[in-house]
């Protein structure tokens, strides 16, 4: 951060921070993805082990932000002044998140307690994995 | 604290130049992206409100799971490739916001033009893919997809958020691709020559980079989560 103000650096070291910036964003993709196969393959219920990679491929998405704000729109190299004006406001984005998500899955639990009769016919019909099959081939011979 | 001591031993507030080093018009992108990532930002929350709020909901492997030439069951390797022209034209647009930096116009021209080929690229690629759910009968107000766990959805909202999202993302690369024609066509004729300076091009290539990071949200709460 002290750093950011210090112009003459960013010259030289702009093309190899290119060249690492690109390479570091493409494995972390490639990383998301090949968790992504594993989630699919692996864990195909839900549970703790699909969570958290869940979580893991958040943690890399917000990882691959920072890479594209900091170097490629090059926020990092901006004075202080700048970086504040607009991380600052995005920092509402935590409440955002953290109240919006919350008053969903609040949403849920109420209509499922109180409005079963309402609600979207979700879970509990056909829980053995030859349905999940069957019905995922509808589409396909619909087409 | 280390904050006030930068800030009083650079000036940066006491008039005659700009308190962020900037000039004007990159400052308002920034600003104009910074709003720009609240409007995504809302939508994104809606989306994972609406599936929070939900028992049931498709499965993005089952969906999106086709590749042209290639047929079906072949889940993410579609929307990898898509990730990669977006990653790739990012790359050619920071070279060519380098090059227009150190004056080299020639350079300028050719990374714009990649840019401008990755972008078409990816617009493509979301044509084809949303042409190819269309036909499997997915569409605004139509959601022909079973919920993961098999039972079948009562609701259109994965649909919906789907080509709402991605259309809203995708109209944000059509401008880019736009945008970026627009300051081809300014290079080629000469006008940043003239002005002795490429900054046009940098304020074109943060708008180009965030639609790039729109994607990297868009296709992690979509295709990955």
């Amino acid at each position: 951060m002290e750093h950011t103000i210090d112009h003459s650096a960013e010259k030289f070291e702009a093309k190899n921070e290119v060249m690492k910036v690109t390479i570091i964003l493409s494995v972390l993709t490639i990383v998301e993805l090949a968790l992504g196969f594993l989630m699919y393959k692996m864990f195909p219920e839900p549970g703790f082990a699909r969570n958290f990679i869940k979580g893991t491929i958040i943690i890399l998405m917000l990882s691959k932000a920072y890479y594209i704000v900091a170097y490629f729109m090059h926020l990092g190299h901006e004075i202080k002044n700048l970086i504040m004006t607009i991380v600052v406001p995005l920092i509402l984005f935590v409440w955002f998140i953290i109240a919006f998500l919350y008053d969903g899955h609040s949403f849920n639990v109420n209509r499922n307690t109180y409005d079963r009769y309402k609600n979207e016919k979700g879970q509990p019909h056909q829980m053995n994995p030859n349905a999940v099959e069957e019905k995922a081939e509808k589409p396909k011979s619909v087409e | 604290m280390s904050t006030t001591t930068v800030a009083t031993d650079q000036k940066w507030w006491s008039g005659g130049r700009s308190p962020f080093n900037v000039e004007y018009g990159k400052l308002m992108m920034w600003y104009f992206l910074m709003s720009d990532a609240f409007t995504f930002g809302a939508f994104l929350i809606s989306y994972g409100t609406i599936r929070f709020s939900s028992n049931g909901w498709p499965d993005a492997n089952h969906v999106f799971q086709s590749f042209p030439f290639l047929g079906s069951g072949l889940p993410l390797l579609f929307v990898s490739l898509m990730t990669f022209i977006l990653i790739v034209s990012s790359v050619t647009m920071v070279l060519a916001v380098k090059a227009g930096h150190e004056r080299r116009k020639a350079d300028v021209v050719k990374y714009l033009f990649w840019t401008i080929i990755g972008g078409i690229a990816f617009l493509s690629c979301q044509a084809w893919e949303w042409t190819h759910l269309h036909h499997e009968g997915a569409w605004w107000g139509s959601n022909p997809f079973p919920n993961a766990d098999g039972s079948l959805s009562t609701t259109t909202n994965f649909s919906n958020f789907f080509f709402t999202i991605t259309g809203f993302h995708g109209f944000h690369v059509f401008s880019g691709v736009i945008i970026n024609i627009i300051m081809l066509i300014m290079t080629l004729t000469g006008v940043f020559e003239k002005r002795g300076h490429y900054l046009m091009i940098e304020k074109a290539g943060l708008y180009w980079h965030f639609v790039d990071l729109v994607w990297v949200f868009v296709f992690t709460c979509f295709y990955l989560v």
